[in-house]
């Protein structure tokens, strides 16, 4: 028992840590000092602000730009990852194991030193930063999670279903819509969503892929915002929205989870 | 009817040259084009003066040490913070147990740089002076989740059987725990230290950010350079960076591999 409530309040110390920090700015939103930690009486300033936009203007297209960057980014990955692991899973072992070996190089390598090679790439071939350039790079990191999430699938496989639907006389194309695709639809889903977060949380290969066009992303919005010293005070309810619909969603696919297991 | 099928199987190998080009261009043409930079003068001459200079600079080299201290010491925290909370909930009932987790991932989906923001502001409200304290605090925050996660998934998948093998043939609790439990997690233990240790010794803004720019870690020398053009130089740099990441992800041996299975998932 003295076990017990002993580990609970362990577990329970920890989480007060991690979730301190988040628990001040979703706090701090609500009320309409410039700096955070000061209280100046309860108010949903910043929230209206935050959608009337008009100053707040750069901070509404960051938001824009780092979406559009995730959404298109994510959508390239997982259809590039997708064909790529049914590439990859039918090749001969010894080639596969390169690929293999090569799509988790993105992976392992830190941020930074993907981040400096693909700012040398650029500048070396003369190409100018900007959209582009950061989908690209965005694609270049995403991808191979896509293969990763999607290849288990085709482990998991049964080969015959799909020559079973060809022997039916399925054509190759039907029998990949409406054999092979359905399988490895979890995989893609959760593939997509995974680049998704990736490229709306990237900080620093964005920051050196960006050029200097005035293109900003969020992250980057946020660091240039920080180097001058304060927080726009419209990020504090922005990240409570963000955090809250992160919570909701997470728990909701939790329940869902459990109730599938019933 | 039958050759149609294997041609079809055999186009279908096919599949993965349009990702090969774009791995060969995007991740491997990069990656040369460090090591190029990294020999070369600014007129395209071989040279070692890029790893010359960095010997001869105290400051960098002073830098690369500190900051290889800061991700060791951060990574045996959140490896003697991580592996308890680990441990508690492997043991707890599934459901609350599956909860728990989500609970200790979720921060994750915060942008890093707000969660950096949001600890410099909880220093500043207990009124706690930013500085070496408020670095280590934010690093142990921002990837303890990276260390709980493998070990608490290695645990979890830990035959019950052996556990009670062990305590059938006389063992006591703690000889149960070293003996047994501990060993089995260590494949948990090297992924979780690869997840920690490699994202430390990189990272960049989080550390000026949590001292005022009093601290500079050897990420933002790195950047620093290839911002002010010395893109040979800071190629250098980033290939020493490169070096002491393969060296340590040589002596984890698996837990790379397993390390970048599991990075996916948070």
């Amino acid at each position: 028992m003295m076990k017990r409530i002993l580990s609970n309040s362990y577990i329970g110390l920890l989480l007060v840590m991690l979730y301190a920090p988040i628990l001040i700015i979703v706090v701090f939103s609500f009320t309409e000092a410039k700096v955070l930690g000061n209280w100046s009486g309860f108010s949903f300033k910043l929230y209206t602000s935050l959608f009337n936009g008009g100053i707040h203007h750069s901070l509404a297209s960051a938001l824009w730009n780092t979406l559009i960057i995730g959404l298109i980014a994510a959508f390239v990955s997982m259809l590039l990852g997708t064909v790529a692991a049914i590439g990859i899973f039918n090749m001969r072992p010894k080639a596969r194991k390169a690929v293999q070996l090569v799509n988790s190089i993105p992976i392992l390598n830190p941020d930074i030193i993907t981040a400096i090679s693909l700012f040398l790439l650029f500048v070396s071939l003369g190409i100018s930063q900007g959209y582009t350039t950061v989908i690209l790079a965005h694609i270049s990191f995403c991808t191979p999670y896509v293969v990763l999430s999607v290849y288990p699938r085709l482990l998991q496989m049964n080969d015959n279903l799909y020559e079973a639907a060809l022997d039916l006389g399925a054509t190759p194309f039907y029998a990949l819509r409406k054999v092979l695709l359905p399988q490895l639809r979890p995989g893609m889903i959760s593939g997509f969503i995974l680049a998704f977060t990736l490229s709306i949380d990237d900080f620093v290969v964005t920051l050196f892929t960006i050029g200097n066009e005035g293109l900003e992303t969020l992250s980057t919005y946020i660091y240039a915002d920080a180097r001058k010293g304060g927080l726009t005070p419209e990020l504090r309810p922005l990240s409570a929205i963000i955090f809250i619909t992160v919570l909701i969603l997470l728990l909701a696919i939790n329940q869902r989870a459990a109730k599938k297991r019933l | 009817m039958k050759r149609s099928i294997s041609s079809f199987a055999g186009k279908r190998r096919n599949w993965s040259i349009p990702y090969i080009l774009f791995l060969g261009f995007f991740v491997l043409t990069p990656l040369v084009l460090i090591l190029f930079y990294a020999f070369t003068n600014g007129a395209g001459g071989f040279t070692f003066g890029n790893f010359q200079k960095f010997l001869q600079q105290p400051e960098a080299m002073h830098t690369f040490i500190f900051s290889v201290g800061v991700a060791l010491i951060t990574t045996v925290v959140c490896l003697l913070l991580g592996y308890p909370a680990a441990y508690i909930l492997s043991r707890m009932e599934s459901k609350s147990a599956k909860l728990l987790v989500l609970l200790f991932i979720l921060p994750m989906w915060v942008n890093f740089l707000i969660r950096t923001l949001a600890t410099v502001a909880l220093f500043d409200f207990l009124g706690i002076p930013l500085g070496q304290g408020s670095l280590y605090f934010g690093m142990v925050y921002n990837f303890l989740p990276f260390m709980i996660y493998p070990i608490y998934n290695t645990l979890q998948k830990t035959d019950k059987n052996l556990i009670e093998a062990a305590q059938d043939l006389g063992a006591n609790p703690r000889q149960v725990f070293f003996k047994t439990i501990l060993p089995l997690s260590v494949p948990g233990i090297t992924s979780g230290i690869m997840m920690v240790f490699m994202p430390v010794i990189s990272t960049f803004a989080i550390a000026e950010l949590l001292t005022i720019n009093n601290i500079k870690l050897f990420g933002t020398t790195l950047q620093e350079n290839i911002y002010n053009g010395m893109w040979n130089y800071g190629a250098a740099l980033s290939l020493i960076m490169l070096l002491l990441i393969g060296i340590t992800s040589m002596l984890n041996g698996q837990g790379t591999a397993k390390a970048a299975e599991e990075g996916g998932l948070i």
